[in-house]
Order: C-alpha cells, then structure tokens, then sequence
C-alpha cells in the first residue's frame, strides 16, 4: 500500500500526484520531487545503447528512515513513483512491480481518450480509481 | 358471432381490457369511446379498426359486448401481426400474440407494451410499473402506488385494479387500467392520473385540463415524444409504441404545444441531436427500471449518426472523430473525457457502434442534466456476444454481466475484440512452428528403420543394388527434405543426402569437412544426411542453432555448423548403418580418408550404407530372411563394408558388384554362408566408413564374400517378400541388428557428445571474450 503515488511527465511536472493525506503531502511533494534526480541517475547509468532494453521498473530510489521511495519509467519518459511507509515490510518487490504495472496499464487507458491532452493533469475518474486501490486506506 | 375459443391467457387479458373499457360496468361493452381508444392504441390504422368493428359484429350491434370485444381485440392481434382479417382465422391461428395496445405515454408504458405484449407474466406485473417509475415521475409513482393496495382487496369486476393480478399477462393494460380505476374513483386518484393514460391518445381532445396538469408533472415524457418529431429519423417500426407516440406527439403538440422541450437546441451542428438528448434523457430516465437503457429510436438516431461519421456499422469511429463529434455537444472537456472512459469498453481508444451509442446515451443524458454514472450502465454495456469470453470480459466495469438488455442488439462486434482472438491461433500456429522446429528427432528407430526398409522393399528390385539403396534413400531424403522444408530448410539434394550419410558413417573429423561443405549448401543437409544415415535427426532449424533442444544428435548437428562444423557433420554419423560393416569392413576401411574420398564418394557411399545401415534397415532382414541366416551380423557387416566400397569405388563399380551381386543372388544359398562373417565391432565400421576407395576396392576384391554377401543383402531386398516366411527368424535378426544398431548409436552419441563439449567450451570462451571486449552497458 502506498503512501503517495505521483506521475510525473517527461519534462518532470508533475500530471498526478495523490498522497495520503494525514502527513502532509507537501513532504511527499518535496520527497517524489528529489526522487526525480535518482531517477535520472539510474537512467543515465544504464547505458547509450540499452535504451530498447532498459527495464521500466527501476526499483528502489532510495530509502529513507521513514518510507521507501520506487521508481519506474516508461519508454515516453512519464514516470512514476510511489512511496510506501517503511514500516510496511510485508510489500515485496514483485508487489511493487505489480502496483507499477497496473498504473502503467491504467495510465495508458488514459492517454487513449482522445479528450486526455497529454501534458494535462490526470483527472481520469478510472484513473482515481485505481490509484485508490493502490493507497494505503485512509481512515 | 363466431365461436371463439381463447388460451387462457387470451382470456385473461381480454377479461381485463374488457373490464378496463366497461367503464359503466355493464358488462356490455365498452363505450365505443374508449373501446375505440383502446383500438386505436393498437395502432392500426382506422380502416382496419373499422374491419374489426364490423366484423366482430359492433357495428351490428352499435356496441360491443363481451363477445364482441374479444372477437375485437383477436382480430386486432390479427392485424398486428400482419395477418388478414378474417373472421375463420379468429380460431385457426395459434400463438397469435396478445394485441398490443399502445397506451401509455410514457416510456415505461411503451416498454411494458413492447416487452410484455407477447410474454406471459404470471406473475403480478404491478410491481414492475411501479418499480420502473422513475423517482422523476413521482406523480406515476403516486398514481401506480395507490392503485397497487386496491388490486389486492378486489377479486373482480369494478376495481380493475385487481384484475391485474389475476391477469398478468397485461401489464401494460393493468397498469393502465390501473391508472385508470384510479381515476375512475375507487381510490382517491390524483385526478391528473386518467389524464395520464388517456391523452396520448387523444386525437382530437384538446388538452384536457388534467392532462394539462399531467402535462406539466409529466413533461418529460412529453417532451421524450416530442423529440420524436424532431428527429430526422422517425422511430423504427418495429415497436408499435412509435409511431403512436409520434402521432400523439404532434397531436398534442397541435393541441396546444404543452410539450416542453427542456432544452432549447443550442448547438447549431447538433440541433436535431439535441433536441433528440433532452428528450432522449428524460426517456431514459422515465423509462422503468433502467433511466440507461436506450430506446429503439434514440439507438436508430444514434446509429444514423453513427453513419454519418463511418460508414461502415461493424467499424470502428477513431478517437479523434469522435472527439470532434461529441465536442460540438459542448459538454466540458473532462465530463466527455468521463464519458468516453465509460463507454470505451476495450480501451482500444475507438468507437464500435455500441460504444458509439452508449457515449452517446450518456451525452444526452448529461445534456439533460442527468449525472454521470461511476460505472457504465448494463444496459449501455456493449454487446461482446459474438466474442470469446475472455475477450468480452470487461475491464474497467465491475458489471460483468453483459445483460441481455431489451435494447436492439446491433450485429457489430467490437472489432478489438475479435483481433484479440484472432491472435491466439496465429500465436499457435507460430508455436506449432517452434514446436516443428524441435520435433523429435526423427532418429532411426526402429520403427524408422522398418520404414526404410519398407522403403528399401518397395523400391527394391532388380537394379543394382546401389541404386537401389538410392532409390531409397531418395525417397527418405524427400522426407527430410520434407521436414526440411518445413522447418525452412533448403530442401537437400540427395547429393547432400549422400554425402552427409557419408560423413556420418565416417569419423567425425573428416567427415565434417565434407559435411560442412555440404552444409554451407544447406543448413539442412545434415537432416538430408540424416535420412541417409539411420535416424535423420529432425530437420534442424539453422545450422546456426548451436544448441538446439532437441536430441544430442541434433545438438551435435547444431553445434557443428556453430562451430567448427566439423563435429556437425559428426552428427550424421547416424549413419550407424555402417555397423554392418564393422565386421569385415573395419580392417580395410580403416584407412580411408573421407575428404580423399571426395563428395561423390561420399555419397556414393551413403547411399549403399543405407541399405547396410538397416542393419537395423532391413538389409540385414533382408539377408537374413533370405538367407536364413543365423549371422546376420556377419553379413551387414560384409555388406555394409561392401556398399561402402561399392559407393566409393563409384556407380561403375556398384553396377559391377551389382551385377556380382544379382549373380550371387541367384546363389541365393550363398547368402546364408555368408552370414557367417562375423559382426566386428560397431564403431569401427562408422569410422571406417570414410576409408578411402582405395582401401575399400582392394578390400573389396579381398572379400569376395563380403560383395557376395552384400549383393546376397541387396538381393535380399527384393526377396525380401520370402522372408516373410521366416518371421520369427528375421524379428530375431532384426533384433539384433537393432541391438547392434543401438550400440552404435551410443557409440556414436557419446562421441558427438564428447565434440559438443568441446564445441560449448569454445564457444564459451569465445563468449567471455566477447564480453570483454564489448563496453559495458548495463550497470
């Protein structure tokens, strides 16, 4: 379950970012903000050549005491990240990857409406949907 | 009057309408007033009402008794159903539908017509109005609940209310009729409700005043009708209640424009469409049960307007058009992104038609002020009938089920969807091709001997026995050639055939050489070799797939063309068949070069270790069935030892020994003692295969018994119809050729083997080094 789940568009503005709202989300904004550079640096690492072969699940980011913070880029530069509570140790990897997967097919849903300008905030109820899903309920 | 005989349900339902229209409880009939409303909501056209009239006998009478009526109300379900009117045909025709009357103004009526006209509702059809009155039409809801305590206490006669239940089939009339009890004052009604049924059907009545009171709390079925009018194209005949509806809307209309179009057309593009969605909406919303479900009308707006942006109904409308299309709608931006989300079910970001529809329904819904759904409505679901399941499994919807909704199921599929099911047999197919790729090596079993050595038979005759051999082999080579081809192989040339027989039976080494020569023409040759040599390994997909799952053989074979290809060639060595020769042909064959030998003797070999090969062909069953020979061994050997010179020495030389060979046929008693020889070992002669012609000519004259013996096996061949006789001999023979066959075969996987781990060293070498070499990319 995630803490904050943020897209963010190629030229890093932020098209969606819904946070659990009892921490402040402007540290979530502050936290997924500063992940954008240990993006880049892994993507950059990877090499000129490999870029058909660049795996969109980037994995850790880095961690922090108090949550965790996962990376995933898709082959149009959009990002993704989520932010999950340290605490919760129970989140696997492939958990992770499976929460990347579902928002990537749900954000592809969305770029498919011919309404949906890309580079517009998400505002997609299907979309909203599915990231609830993926929220650590609010209580 | 005629007799007339009625089902039950007829009875029921004429009870009803009888009940309905014997205002005054008479038990005559109706007033004509309403029994001709009540006809004329049948929708037929007054021609037709007149026939009914006079030929139920009415018109004699001035009135319409009870007979009368039903003698009425069954020629009007005649007509109905397009049937003509004769008074004979009141009795002759079965399962003639209940009329339908066309009464209610409001959708639900309408639905109820439609849906129950011809279903027999056992059960209480009152409820149902009442549930599908939408919370909108509380002024229904308030008509139909009151009416609904007074069915039960009545049994009969004055409170039509209760002969609902007792009829069921009529849940239109009972619903009516309830609306009418109400008014007529067995319940305190709001007097708007007899307004609320009667005028649509009022021709010529001005607006009555409770109907202009019902207009008003009913205004959005007016309206609904009214959109009738204004659409271009005027409801589909198939439902009865359109056209009467239409006819009532511009009755009324006439009568005094009480209509109220909720919305004033505003887009200019979509006049008529708008005009169509204020009223369309409202439709929706009063019709029971569902405020989605589409009517037949708005779905034949909608597809006319679907035509107009493709043309083609089963197509699909891209994204960008209808985009422009529902923009002129002037909804916001993020209510059409809403609704598309809603309606397009497989996200493929197009429009099939019933997609196409239901964002439509939805956008006149919205227009009409009514909230989007979070959820596509079932009605609205498009129908993914034709579909495989798994295809029409809705994603985004929790609503699986794709309800069987009234709405007119149009033949379109979702065009995605198919294609989603089409991939899948192409993906079969392609795995049936990987699958043909990796087919069991098509070993020389047994079995495959046997079929070579049918082969052998059925081609066997009086020639030499070399081209015997050939000429089985030839037919072998086009089966693998066959696979070849099937695998994408170039088809091997039997030359290639031979030759990579050849380099089967001999060594390894020098076999490769030649072989890879005849790889390089192609990279099925070996296969091609294969069918000379015993079990031609399966067709193998590249010479370049060093390791193929397949059998080691193939796996050699693979990793030869990878590597070196000399070991490939190995792989040939199927050609076990030389086991025969072991034996004799051991000693003179060792030394033969198989590259000294050139191609053509190579092949020329192959083709004549085939016949030997079966040793585990049937060469040796041949010998033995004719020979009756206890050492079969003896003779393969001999034989194969002999072939392979004979194929070596060249076709001149087969055809001498041939002609040996059939000399000694004649011998036939020879063979037997020629069996004798001695079965060397099998490796030996695979190796030995290769020994040079020279080696092998001398060796030849040096075993005059060996050709003879060998000639006796080809021979055989043709004799080998007599060993039938023999049977019990030759499965013992043949077992053990198989035997022998066996262990040469193991010999010779163990060799290929030994090669293939030499080959992945090297390649993993050249791996590591390639690694090395290669920048690193990946962190």
């Amino acid at each position: 379950m995630a803490v904050c789940i943020a897209v963010i568009a190629k030229e890093n503005y932020p098209l969606y970012i819904r946070s659990v709202p009892t921490q402040g989300e402007l540290k979530f904004h502050y936290t997924v903000h500063t992940s954008l550079d240990v993006v880049e640096e892994k993507i950059s690492g990877v090499g000129k050549a490999l870029a058909d072969q660049r795996e969109l699940y980037l994995g850790l980011l880095y961690p922090t005491e108090d949550y965790k913070v996962y990376g995933y880029m898709t082959n149009s530069k959009v990002k993704f990240v989520i932010v999950v509570d340290s605490s919760n140790t129970s989140l696997r990897d492939n958990e992770i990857r499976s929460m990347f997967r579902k928002l990537h097919n749900s954000f592809t849903d969305v770029m498919c409406n011919p309404f949906y300008n890309p580079g517009d905030p998400i505002q997609s109820k299907a979309f909203d949907s599915i990231v609830s899903t993926m929220m650590v309920q609010a209580f | 009057m005629e007799s007339l005989t009625l089902s039950d349900v007829e009875q029921k339902y004429y009870s009803e309408l009888f009940l309905f229209c014997d205002v005054d409880n008479t038990k005559k009939v109706a007033s004509n007033g309403k029994v001709l409303d009540l006809f004329r909501a049948a929708q037929l056209s007054n021609e037709v009402v007149h026939q009914i009239t006079e030929l139920c006998g009415a018109t004699r009478l001035g009135h319409f008794g009870r007979s009368q009526f039903y003698i009425a109300l069954k020629l009007i379900a005649l007509a109905q159903s397009g049937l003509p009117l004769r008074v004979e045909s009141l009795n002759s025709v079965r399962d003639l539908p209940l009329p339908r009357f066309v009464m209610g103004k409001n959708e639900q009526e309408m639905r109820h017509v439609v849906m129950f006209a011809d279903t027999e509702n056992q059960g209480p059809y009152l409820p149902r109005p009442p549930g599908r009155v939408q919370a909108k039409k509380v002024s229904a809801h308030e008509m139909i609940q009151p009416c609904v305590p007074t069915v039960d206490p009545q049994p009969d006669t004055t409170s039509p209310v209760v002969s609902p239940h007792q009829s069921p089939p009529t849940s239109p009339h009972a619903w009516r009729k309830h609306k009418r009890q109400a008014s007529g004052g067995n319940v305190d009604r709001q007097p708007s409700v007899p307004g609320v049924v009667w005028p649509p059907f009022r021709e010529a009545q001005p607006g009555p005043v409770t109907g202009d009171g019902m207009w008003s709390a009913h205004s959005p079925p007016p309206v609904q009708e009214s959109w009738v009018s204004f659409t271009d194209t005027p409801p589909s005949c198939t439902l009865p209640m359109h056209p009467p509806s239409a006819q009532q809307l511009q009755q009324e209309n006439s009568n005094g424009g009480l209509l109220l179009l909720t919305q004033p057309e505003s887009t200019t593009v979509r006049t008529v469409p708008s005009a169509m969605t204020t009223n369309e909406i409202q439709r929706q919303t009063s019709g029971y049960d569902d405020p989605w479900k589409i009517t037949d009308e708005q779905r034949q707006y909608y597809i006319n307007q679907f035509k107009t942006i493709q043309a083609d109904l089963t197509g699909l409308i891209p994204g960008s058009a209808a985009k422009e299309f529902f923009t002129k709608s002037k909804l916001p931006i993020l209510e059409l992104s809403h609704i598309w989300e809603l309606s397009d079910f497989d996200k493929d970001g197009a429009l099939t038609l019933d997609e196409f529809c239901a964002a439509f329904h939805l956008v006149v819904a919205r227009k009409n002020g009514y909230d989007l759904p979070e959820k596509l409505p079932e009605s609205l679901m498009p129908k993914l009938i034709d579909l495989d399941d798994s295809a029409g499994v809705p994603e985004p919807d929790p609503e699986v089920g794709f309800s069987a909704s009234p709405v007119e199921v149009t033949p379109n599929k979702s065009p995605s969807m198919p294609s989603l099911n089409q991939n899948w047999p192409e993906l079969n197919q392609s795995n049936e091709d990987t699958a043909i790729v990796h087919p069991v090596p098509i070993r020389m079993t047994p079995s495959k001997i046997h079929m070579q050595e049918m082969e052998l038979k059925r081609t066997g005759s009086d020639h030499t026995h070399p081209t015997s051999p050939l000429m089985a082999k030839p037919p072998e080579l086009s089966e693998e050639t066959k696979l070849a081809a099937a695998i994408k192989f170039p088809g091997t040339t039997v030359g290639d055939g031979y030759s990579s027989s050849d380099s089967f039976t001999s060594d390894q080494e020098p076999i490769s050489s030649a072989v890879n020569r005849q790889r390089s023409h192609s990279g099925t040759s070996p296969e091609g070799l294969k069918v000379v040599a015993p079990p031609p390994p399966p067709p193998r997909p590249n010479a370049s797939h060093s390791r193929s799952s397949s059998l080691d053989m193939n796996r050699n074979f693979a990793a030869v063309p990878a590597g070196p290809q000399q070991p490939g060639v190995v792989a040939f060595p199927p050609a076990v068949p030389p086991r025969p020769l072991p034996t004799q042909t051991s000693v003179p064959h060792g030394h033969r070069s198989v590259e000294g030998d050139g191609l053509p003797a190579i092949t020329s070999t192959s083709p004549q270790q085939m016949p030997e090969q079966p040793n585990f062909a049937d060469f040796s069953q041949f010998q033995v069935f004719a020979v009756d020979q206890p050492a079969d061994d003896g003779e393969k050997p001999s034989d194969s030892g002999q072939v392979e010179r004979c194929a070596e020495t060249t076709g001149t030389m087969r055809t001498a020994k041939n002609d040996v060979q059939a000399e000694e046929r004649n011998a036939t008693t020879v063979n037997s003692a020629k069996v004798s020889t001695p079965l060397a070992p099998p490796p030996k002669p695979v190796r030995r295969r290769l020994k040079s012609e020279d080696e092998l000519r001398p060796d030849v004259e040096d075993l005059p018994q060996k050709s003879t013996v060998i000639a006796t096996v080809l021979a055989t061949q043709p004799s080998i119809p007599r060993s039938i006789g023999k049977d019990k001999k030759a499965i013992q023979a043949s077992i053990r050729r198989n035997k022998e066959t066996n262990t040469v075969l193991a010999r010779l996987n163990s060799e290929l083997q030994q090669q293939l781990k030499d080959l992945l060293e090297e390649r993993i070498s050249l791996e590591v080094q390639l690694e090395q070499l290669r920048p690193f990319s990946h962190l």
